[in-house]
C-alpha cells in the first residue's frame, strides 16, 4: 500500500509539451513557434556577447566566492535593476521609497509579491481579495496567485478577437466594476500572449480609474527593452504610474532581455509611500523568502549587476537588446508583407502593430491543429506564435502554411 | 482605519510632493504591516558585522571557514567552473524538474550507485533551490497529497527554519524528544517513547547526519531500533540530509541511515543540500526525492511536483547544478571532491579537540566531552541564554541563543580566546 497510491497524473504544462512534441517530430521543415525564448536567424539560442564578456570577468575574479547572498539578494543588483524599471532619476528612488527583492526570475518575483499581498495588503487575510488578470494572459499568472492563496482570480477584458486589438472599453469597464482594493496584474509592455499594448493615452485612462477606485497596481515586466528596442520607451507605463503616486509592485524578469533564462534572474521592485513603510514591507518580505528559498542564486544577479553598473558594459548590453528587438521587428514586417503578397484572407496588420516576442495570429484551435499536424509548425492552441521562431530561411514556409491553413480550415 | 492612521505620516517625512498627488500620499497600503523580527540565525551574522572588536568571532551561520577564517571555494569547484566555461553552453531554460545530469547524480550520491530504488526507477528526484527549497517543495507536496495526516514531528530541537517552512505550507508541527540537555547527547529512550505514541501516517522528520543544531546523531544500532519503531507506527519518513560527507568525512557513512531505512522498506522523502559539502551556498543547489512504490507511481508524483514548482519559480537555476553535476560525473573531480570534503570535516574534528583541550588548559572542570562526541558543523555547547549573552557582550563571540556554535567559525588562531570566553561565563 503506497502513501501516494492516490496521486493522480497531472496534465503536462502546455508550452513545454509543445516543445517536446516538436523535438520528436521528424519533419525536416518543422518550425517551433512555441516557447518564449529568443532565437537568432539561424534558429539558435543566443548568449549575449556582453554576457560572455562578464562571465569571463567573474571567472577571473578570485576575490569572488559562492557564499550566501543576503535574504533579499545582492544589493547592487536590486538597486540597479529597480533603476532600470523606474529610471535613473526616478523621484521615488530619490525619495528613498523604492526597495526590491531579488527573486528567481519573473515567476519568483510575481510569487513573492503575491505571497506578500495575501498576508498584508488589505488586512491580514487577502484570500478573498479579487485578483484580476488580463483575458488572455500568461498561463502561469493564475497558478502563481492561486498557489499564493488567492481564491478569487478573475479575468479583465483585454483582447478583442474581432478587431484583433485592445478592448479598451471592456478593460475600463472591468476596472470600474471591480470591487475596491482588487489587485490588477498589468503587463508593462509586450503583452503576453497578444503582443497588444495600450497606448500612452489608454494607459492614462487606466491609471485614472485605478487611482479613483483604489485598485492595486501589480506590473509584470518581462520584456523591458525587448519590445521596442529601447529600455525607457518600454518602461513608460510603469514610470507613469509612479508619477501618479501609486504604491505598487513591479515584477521584473531578466530572462529575455539578458538572455539569462536558466540563471533565474528576477527582481520585485516595490514602490512605497515612504521609507518607513518600505522598511516594514521589506522585513516581511524576508520572512516569506526565508520559508521559500532562504536566499536567491548569486551567479545571474552578479552578472546583471556588473553589467548595469559598468558604463561600457551597460552600453553594450543596450546594443545587444536592440539587436534582438530589431530582428523581431524585421520578422514581423516580413511575415506581414508575405501574407499580403499571398493575398491571404483576412487582415494581417496586427502582426506589425503588435509588439514584443509574441503575436496573436488569430488562428483558431482547428487551424492551429492543422498547422501542427499537417505542416509541422508548432504554436500554442491560442494562436500565439513566438516571432523569434521565424528566420529568413523558414518565413516563406510559415507564410505559405498560414495561407493554406486559413484558406482550407475554418 | 489604516488610511486614517497613516495620514499623520506625511508630516514626518520631509517630502514635498507635487500638489495633485497630495491626497494619495496621505495614506499607505502598508501602515498596518508590522516590522518583522530579525531572523534568529541570520540576524547573528548581521550583529557580528556591526561589532568593531578586533577579536570578534562569528559562530553563527553554518558556513564553512578555513583555518584563516575565510570562505573556502573548493578546488574541484574551480576546476568544474573552468571546464564548464570552456564548453560555451547556452542559457536555455532547464526543465521544471531541473538538470537531468544533476538529479541522477544527486540521487546516486544519497542512495548509493547500486541502489535497487534507482535501478528500478522508482524514485523521482527533482532539482531544488538548495535545502530550503527542497524542504518547501516537500512540505507543499505532503500538504497537498498526504491528506491522511497534517502533523509533522520534528526532533526537539530542530533547525529553526523547519517550523516556519512546514507551517507556511499548511502542516502542523509537533515534536519528539531528541536532545538530552543533561548529557548534551541523544535521549534515545525519550525519543523511542515519544515516537511510539505518534499517530499512524504522521510525518516524522529525521536528520540524516550531523543533526542541526545539536550535532548529536544516533548510533547505527539506535537508528535500527528507530527504523523498526517507525515502521511499526506506519510513519512517513522525511529525511533532511544537508551535510552528507561533512559529518564524518565519508559520504557513504553519512548516508548510512537513509540507505538503511530504504532497505528496510521505508518509502522515504528526502531533502539534500550541496551548500555545505560542495561550498555552493549561494548557487542554491539541492534535490528533493520521493521514493515510490514503482516507476509508474514515480511518474505520477513527478508530474505533480512539476505542478507545484511551476507557480513558485518555473524552473531552477543552472549554474550551481551544472557545477555539482560536473563534479559528481567526472571521476577525477569526484575523487578530488571526496578528498576536500574529508578535509573540511577533519578540520572541524580537529577544532573540536582543540577547543576541549583549551578549555581544560583554562582550568575548566566542566565535562566537555560532548564537544568531541557531537558531529558536523554545529556544537550544542550547553550554554544557557544568559551565558550566551555574556559571551557576546563581553567577548564579542556571536552565536545563537540556544547555545549552538558553528565549529566552522573556530580556527587555531581564535580557539584559545574562545576557550577563555566560554570558561569565563561557565566557571
Amino acid at each position: 500500500m503506497s502513501l501516494f497510491g492516490e496521486v493522480p497524473q497531472a496534465t503536462p504544462v502546455a508550452v513545454f509539451k509543445l516543445s517536446n512534441d516538436f523535438k520528436e517530430d521528424a519533419n525536416p521543415k518543422k518550425v517551433n513557434l512555441g516557447v518564449g525564448a529568443y532565437r537568432t536567424d539561424e534558429g539558435q539560442p543566443w548568449v549575449l556577447p556582453v554576457v560572455k564578456k562578464v562571465e569571463k570577468i567573474i571567472v577571473a575574479d578570485n576575490s569572488l566566492n559562492h557564499e550566501y547572498l543576503a535574504i533579499l539578494g545582492l544589493p547592487e543588483f536590486r538597486s540597479s535593476a529597480s533603476k532600470i524599471a523606474l529610471g535613473e532619476d526616478s523621484p521615488a528612488i530619490q525619495e528613498n521609497r523604492v526597495g526590491a527583492v531579488q527573486c528567481l526570475g519573473g515567476t519568483g518575483a510575481l510569487k513573492m509579491g503575491a505571497e506578500f499581498l495575501r498576508r498584508w495588503y488589505n488586512g491580514n487575510d487577502n484570500t478573498k481579495t479579487p485578483v484580476y488578470v488580463s483575458a488572455p494572459t500568461w498561463e502561469n499568472h493564475n497558478a502563481v496567485f492561486s498557489n499564493a492563496g488567492f481564491e478569487d482570480i478573475r479575468p479583465y477584458k483585454y483582447w478583442d478577437a474581432e478587431k484583433r486589438g485592445l478592448d479598451l472599453d471592456g478593460f475600463l469597464g472591468d476596472l470600474e466594476s471591480a470591487p475596491k482594493h482588487s489587485i490588477f496584474v498589468l503587463h508593462a509592455c509586450a503583452h503576453n500572449p497578444t503582443g497588444t499594448d495600450p497606448t500612452h493615452v489608454e494607459w492614462m485612462q487606466v491609471a485614472e480609474v485605478m487611482k479613483r477606485r483604489k485598485l492595486f497596481v501589480f506590473f509584470d515586466s518581462a520584456y523591458q527593452g525587448f519590445a521596442s528596442g529601447c529600455l525607457d520607451k518600454d518602461a513608460w507605463a510603469v514610470r507613469y504610474f509612479v508619477t501618479q503616486g501609486f504604491e505598487m509592485f513591479c515584477a521584473q524578469s531578466f530572462s529575455k532581455n539578458f538572455g539569462l533564462y536558466n540563471e533565474r534572474v528576477g527582481n520585485l521592485t516595490i514602490v512605497a509611500r515612504d521609507s518607513d513603510n518600505l522598511k516594514r514591507v521589506l522585513s516581511q518580505m524576508e520572512k516569506i523568502v526565508r520559508v521559500t528559498w532562504s536566499n536567491p542564486p548569486s551567479q545571474g544577479a552578479r552578472l546583471v549587476a556588473i553589467t548595469l553598473n559598468t558604463p561600457e558594459l551597460f552600453a553594450e548590453w543596450k546594443d545587444n537588446v536592440k539587436t534582438m528587438a530589431d530582428r523581431v521587428l524585421l520578422m514581423r514586417a516580413s511575415l506581414q508583407a508575405k501574407l499580403q503578397a499571398l493575398e491571404t484572407p483576412g487582415t494581417w496588420d496586427h502582426i506589425t502593430q503588435q509588439i514584443g516576442m509574441f503575436s496573436f495570429t488569430g488562428l483558431n484551435p482547428k487551424q492551429v491543429e492543422y498547422m501542427i499536424k499537417e505542416r509541422s509548425i508548432y504554436l500554442m492552441a491560442s494562436g500565439r506564435i513566438n516571432m523569434c521562431g521565424l528566420t529568413t530561411k523558414n518565413i516563406d514556409y510559415v507564410a505559405e502554411s498560414i495561407h493554406e491553413t486559413v484558406v482550407n480550415v475554418q | 482605519m489604516a488610511l486614517l492612521k497613516s495620514s499623520k505620516i506625511i508630516s514626518t517625512v520631509g517630502v514635498h510632493p507635487p500638489l495633485g498627488v497630495l491626497s494619495i500620499r496621505a495614506s499607505s497600503w502598508w501602515s498596518e504591516v508590522q516590522m518583522g523580527p530579525p531572523d534568529p540565525i541570520l540576524g547573528v551574522s548581521e550583529a557580528y558585522k556591526r561589532d568593531t572588536n578586533s577579536k570578534k568571532i562569528n559562530l553563527g551561520v553554518g558556513a564553512y571557514r578555513d583555518d584563516q577564517g575565510k570562505p573556502y571555494v573548493l578546488s574541484c569547484v574551480r576546476k568544474a567552473e573552468a571546464q564548464i566555461a570552456a564548453k560555451k553552453l547556452d542559457k536555455e531554460y532547464l526543465a521544471i524538474g531541473g538538470l537531468g545530469d544533476f538529479t541522477k547524480a544527486c540521487a546516486k550520491l544519497a542512495l548509493g550507485d547500486d541502489n535497487e530504488v534507482i535501478k528500478s526507477g522508482r524514485n523521482i528526484t527533482v532539482q531544488t533551490i538548495s535545502g530550503t527549497g527542497s524542504l518547501r517543495i516537500g512540505a507543499n507536496f505532503l500538504s497537498r497529497f498526504h491528506t491522511e495526516a497534517r502533523d509533522v514531528y520534528l526532533p526537539k530541537p530542530s533547525w529553526g527554519n523547519h517550523t516556519p517552512i512546514f507551517k507556511d505550507a499548511g502542516m502542523q508541527l509537533k515534536a519528539y524528544t531528541y536532545y538530552d540537555p543533561k548529557t548534551c547527547g541523544f535521549d534515545f529512550q525519550g525519543a523511542l517513547n515519544d515516537i511510539s505514541k505518534i499517530p499512524e501516517k504522521s510525518v516524522i522528520m529525521l536528520h540524516a547526519c550531523a543533526h542541526n543544531p545539536t550535532g548529536v546523531d544516533p548510533r547505527p544500532e539506535q537508528w535500527k531500533e528507530i527504523a523498526d519503531l517507525v515502521k511499526k507506527r506506519n510513519l512517513l519518513v522525511f529525511f533532511d540530509m544537508a551535510y552528507q560527507g561533512f559529518a564524518s568525512g565519508d559520504i557513504d557513512r553519512d548516508a548510512w541511515a537513509v540507505r538503511y531505512f530504504i532497505e528496510q522498506g521505508h518509502n522515504i522523502v528526502l531533502s539534500q543540500s550541496f551548500a555545505k559539502n560542495m561550498g555552493l551556498y549561494g548557487e542554491r543547489v539541492g534535490g528533493f526525492t520521493v521514493v515510490c512504490k514503482d516507476a509508474e507511481e514515480a511518474n505520477r508524483v513527478e508530474s505533480q511536483l512539476k505542478i507545484l514548482i511551476r507557480p513558485i519559480y518555473s524552473n531552477p537555476p543552472m549554474n550551481g547544478a551544472r557545477i555539482a553535476a560536473t563534479i559528481l560525473n567526472t571521476p577525477d573531480l569526484y575523487k578530488e571532491w571526496l578528498g576536500e570534503v574529508h578535509g573540511m570535516a577533519n578540520r572541524i574534528i580537529t577544532m573540536r579537540e582543540l577547543l576541549v583541550a583549551n578549555l581544560k588548559k583554562e582550568g575548566s572542570t566542566r565535562n566537555w566531552k560532548h564537544v568531541i562526541d557531537q558531529i558536523g558543523m554545529f556544537c550544542f555547547t550547553g550554554l544557557k541564554p544568559e551565558q550566551v549573552e555574556r559571551l557576546t557582550k563581553e567577548f564579542s563571540v556571536y552565536m545563537t541563543k540556544d547555545g549552538r556554535i558553528s565549529m566552522a567559525g573556530v580556527t587555531s588562531g581564535n580557539v584559545g580566546y574562545l576557550a577563555q570566553g566560554i570558561h569565563a561565563v561557565t566557571k
